[in-house]
């Protein structure tokens, strides 16, 4: 075999390397999302598609988002609602998994802790989100665990009601569940922070929360970023999340989705899938021209 | 593929990676090819892929049909959504289907499902008038508003998608169950009579109700509370206009503003759960689903209300891809289900059988009298796996088959303005 001599011999070129993962990342995503793109122009009736170029999916999408002006269409609705549990989520993972990651990477001292305690953070992971989820609801629920303990303590007479399929049961389960996806990026980040630069900030006379703001968070910004894509996104496409912990009651881009899925129109579903795809790309468009993250790493 | 990890070999594995990575993304290209059931088995091995709800696949059946027919059964569990996903997309994948009457405006026209032939349907005259006639054993004419099996029940012809009005030889669904659907309540926390689907969106049970999840049969709720109500009477609740569905989802979507709703149910566990942890009182329900919170010990009524029950019923029919072999195979067993065992098993979990007759005769006298003529148990009542589930004395919730299925209003349906419903209920559940 004298070509593969030959190749060895000037070390496989990068392309060539890159291709196992470039033909699993072209057969598996680049590809389904072209159909995806391409069914979201078909049209449909009650039991097939209709390969016919149409825009009908998405002008019934945005079906009265200009006409029921100040209103706001389903469309509309469903995205600010969305939009809105991106936000509470962001801000509370960040805050907390910022704290987690600083305490672990500047209060713990010796290496073997630090790492014995990253692991412990992973291990709600060992089971699955679905089951973590639903271990709240006996706790939330009318008669639930922290009811009880309300009433028995006498701080309400009634069961507080908005403790579960609720805006806040929601957002709590997305804050439980993808904390540990703020804390790894910036974990990282923060260990990779040159501790001389601590110490001459210190030497300089900076104090703690100079130090944090003019040091630690701008080196911390890239995993900042990673964290928050990741978090940003899993709030953007979740679907089960809002469906139990919202007793359904809650829109969401990945509800709408379901909804057409289920009742077999495929093409709505994948103009709603692109519609949520741009939502997202915008998103994680603002947040690299805030950190651009390739610079950073 | 050969693992040497010398240095000559390496390229060559390396290349025929490659190659087998193509490979793989040519197949996930021609996905429709994939059925991820592998049809291999012995010549002589009767094997059939049953795809269903689940409401009539347990290994009870299984191991009986084993038992009587030597058929394996391998069961295909999915949601109803999903059944039609599957037989609409992927009609390969099973052999035989059990499905509801109202998914088939959706599946005919597909022309993935093959119609059955009565004529070796050995129990066909059997089967009860309620889906051959839409009337009751005893010529009493029930509710056929929606989706009513007599009207989905026959084709033209045996490779015709247009329904006939008349009875012929060709079958879209030999039927395998049904039931009527109404309310279930928690009547030691509601503590005065219930009696009518106004109560749904009654606000006394601000916080306390819940629905379905599921649009054709949510909806459907809704336009029995609006009738109950007074406020309109729709021409056929199970097919509305859309000025019908406007208004039937605006009265929707001000119970869900002024918090009517606990939560709406999507699965039968989790009406249960709902039901018996209190998060709701009165909830559209299954009853099978009351039962199971009744055997939790907690008090749940399957409520029957004067404006009538809302019905379904399921059926057998073949996918376009059998055998001749296998389609032999689907009719021996067909036949079995309808022979008896099996009904009689589908009657103790409170549903009913399709052929009576058959079912009767494999059923205690008691059981009968209490599961089908509505009259006091007189021995405990016990569940298919031997459970207690009614002590002696009780009677069940809406009484006899023919006063429950009697009483029948609607079923549930497709509306040929399933579109414009479907975007409406999303418009709903953001509000």
């Amino acid at each position: 075999m004298p070509k593969t001599r030959a190749l060895e011999s000037q070390g496989v070129p990068g392309w060539i390397q890159a291709m196992p993962f470039g033909l699993v990342f072209g057969a598996f995503f680049v590809l389904p999302l072209v159909f995806v793109v391409i069914v979201s122009f078909w049209d449909y009736n009650d039991y097939e598609m209709l390969p016919a170029f149409t825009t009908r999916s998405y002008t019934e999408s945005f079906e009265g988002c200009l006409a029921q002006l100040p209103d706001l269409c389903t469309m509309l609705a469903t995205y600010l609602s969305t939009a809105k549990f991106c936000l509470i989520v962001w801000a509370l993972t960040l805050a907390i998994g910022f704290t987690v990651a600083y305490f672990l990477a500047f209060y713990v001292r010796s290496t073997t802790t630090q790492m014995v305690l990253f692991l412990v953070c992973t291990i709600p992971f060992w089971t699955s989100n679905v089951i973590r989820m639903i271990s709240w609801i006996p706790l939330l629920g009318r008669n639930g665990l922290v009811n009880q303990l309300l009433m028995s303590t006498h701080l309400v007479h009634a069961p507080v009601e908005w403790l579960l399929y609720s805006q806040f049961s929601v957002a709590l389960a997305f804050v439980h569940l993808f904390t540990f996806f703020m804390v790894a990026p910036i974990f990282n980040s923060m260990m990779r922070i040159d501790r001389r630069l601590i110490e001459a900030a210190y030497d300089s006379g900076a104090s703690a929360w100079q130090m944090l703001t003019n040091v630690i968070i701008p080196l911390s910004k890239p995993g900042i970023a990673i964290g928050s894509i990741f978090v940003v996104t899993i709030v953007m496409g979740d679907y089960i999340t809002f469906s139990v912990m919202g007793g359904g009651q809650i829109a969401s881009a990945g509800k709408i989705i379901a909804t057409r899925l289920n009742a077999l129109q495929f093409p709505p579903a994948a103009a709603s899938a692109v519609i949520l795809l741009c939502a997202t790309m915008v998103i994680i468009g603002v947040l690299n021209r805030i950190v651009d993250i390739r610079k950073e790493l | 593929m050969s693992n040497k990890h010398t240095k000559r070999g390496a390229g060559v594995s390396r290349r025929s990676l490659l190659k087998g990575a193509a490979g793989l993304a040519g197949v996930a290209a021609g996905a429709t090819a994939v059925t991820g059931f592998p049809a291999v088995w012995a010549a002589e091995e009767k094997v059939l892929r049953y795809l269903g709800t689940a409401v009539n696949q347990s290994d009870d059946i299984t191991k009986k049909v084993k038992a009587d027919t030597g058929i394996t059964i391998q069961n295909i569990v999915a949601t109803t959504d999903d059944v039609t996903k599957r037989v609409a997309t992927q009609p390969n994948s099973f052999d035989i289907l059990d499905t509801e009457y109202f998914s088939l405006k959706k599946l005919v026209p597909s022309g993935n499902i093959l119609a059955m032939d009565a004529k070796k349907i050995k129990e066909f005259d059997n089967i009860t008038p309620i889906f051959t006639k839409g009337q009751l054993p005893n010529g009493k004419v029930i509710g056929d508003q929606g989706t009513a099996p007599k009207k989905v029940m026959f084709l033209e012809g045996e490779h015709s998608t247009k329904f006939s009005k008349t009875p012929t030889q060709w079958v879209t669904l030999i039927p395998t169950v049904y039931n009527a659907d109404t309310l279930g309540i928690r009547p030691d926390l509601i503590k005065r009579p219930i009696n009518s689907w106004a109560e749904l969106l009654n606000p006394e049970f601000k916080g306390k109700a819940a629905i379905l999840d599921i649009p054709s049969i949510g909806i459907m709720d809704a336009a029995m509370v609006v009738e109950a109500t007074g406020q309109y009477k729709y021409p056929d609740k199970g097919n509305m206009t859309k000025p019908e569905i406007d208004m039937t989802m605006k009265v929707l979507t001000e119970a869900k503003k002024a918090g009517q709703f606990r939560a709406f149910w999507k699965d039968f566990n989790e009406s249960v759960n709902l039901m018996a942890s209190g998060e709701t009182v009165i909830q559209s329900m299954w009853s099978p689903a009351v039962t199971a919170v009744r055997t939790k010990g907690i008090p749940c009524i399957f409520q029957p209300l004067k404006e009538g029950y809302r019905s379904w019923a399921s059926g057998f029919c073949l996918s376009k891809g059998v055998t001749s072999k296998q389609s032999e195979w689907a009719y021996e067993f067909v036949n079995w289900y309808l022979s008896g065992w099996a009904g009689a098993y589908l009657n103790r979990q409170g549903y009913y059988a399709a052929v009576l007759s058959t079912a009767k005769a494999n059923m205690e006298p008691y059981e009968w009298a209490y599961w089908m003529e509505g009259k006091p148990a007189e021995k405990d009542i016990k569940a298919p796996d031997g459970s207690l589930l009614e002590k002696a004395g009780a009677s069940r919730d809406g009484g006899s088959y023919d006063d429950r299925m009697g009483s029948v209003a609607c079923w549930n349906a497709v509306m040929d303005e399933n579109d414009y419903m479907v975007r409406k209920w999303n418009e709903f559940i953001a509000a």
